[in-house]
């Protein structure tokens, strides 16, 4: 990648805002159904969650609560970026 | 091939689900139906609330069921589809269908999908009760 090109993506990452929507319990937890968090936001999966459950201890009680990230469940370590589609999904019910 | 993937707030026509999976090469169609019970627990249920992600949900589900085609690679035809909304007792929540030339794979083929589906599929279900509502697996 070109030194430009670094220089650039540094900017966007300091300049990031994430929007989080909220499905299930977490959405009433948090009593909205998207959040927004401004920059600095966290910047990967482990931040995020690590975030949200300083804000809402409540969050911390489910037994499990993931992440998404464009429709897939994602690891702690993955990165973050505005452009993402993101998601809390606590335990799913469906059948 | 191509599976028959759904999540819809309407009445889920079952017959229109075993029919997608219909072909000569099948000698087996089996099919899960799920249905509102009245209780959970003991607790009675007076009716259920599904909520999904469905962008997210259709992907899972096409996991599911492609994982689904590389265990029976005999497996011809797959149809899930699921409801949302407000469900009242009786009412079919899910209906799963398989088509394969032999009737064992058939049923592992189906209780697979829809014992994956149960785990990774973003819908949640809300219980209604006389006293209140809550969602089904939130806590341990």
């Amino acid at each position: 990648m070109p030194a430009g090109n670094r220089g650039l993506s540094k900017i966007y990452v300091e300049d990031m805002s994430l929007k989080v929507t909220l499905y299930g319990i977490t959405r009433d937890i948090v009593g909205t159904s998207v959040i927004e968090l401004p920059a600095p936001a966290p910047a990967t999966v482990g931040e995020l969650l690590e975030e949200m459950r300083k804000q809402y201890p409540a969050l911390g009680e489910l037994r499990s609560c993931a992440v998404a990230v464009n429709h897939e469940y994602a690891d702690n370590d993955q990165p973050l970026h505005t452009v993402d589609e993101i998601a809390l999904i606590p335990p799913v019910a469906g059948g | 091939m191509t599976p028959y993937l759904a999540i819809t707030d309407q009445p889920i026509d079952v017959a229109a689900a075993m029919a997608a999976v219909q072909t000569d090469a099948a000698g087996a169609v089996n099919a899960f139906i799920g249905t509102v019970r009245n209780q959970s627990g003991g607790r009675p249920v007076r009716r259920l609330h599904y909520e999904s992600y469905d962008s997210m949900a259709l992907t899972q589900l096409g996991h599911v069921v492609t994982q689904a085609y590389e265990k029976w690679p005999m497996l011809q035809e797959v149809a899930v589809v699921h409801r949302k909304g407000t469900l009242e007792l009786g009412d079919v929540a899910v209906v799963v269908a398989v088509a394969t030339p032999h009737r064992a794979e058939s049923f592992a083929a189906c209780q697979y999908i829809i014992d994956t589906l149960k785990q990774v599929v973003t819908i949640w279900k809300r219980e209604e009760y006389e006293d209140g509502t809550e969602w089904v697996a939130a806590h341990p």
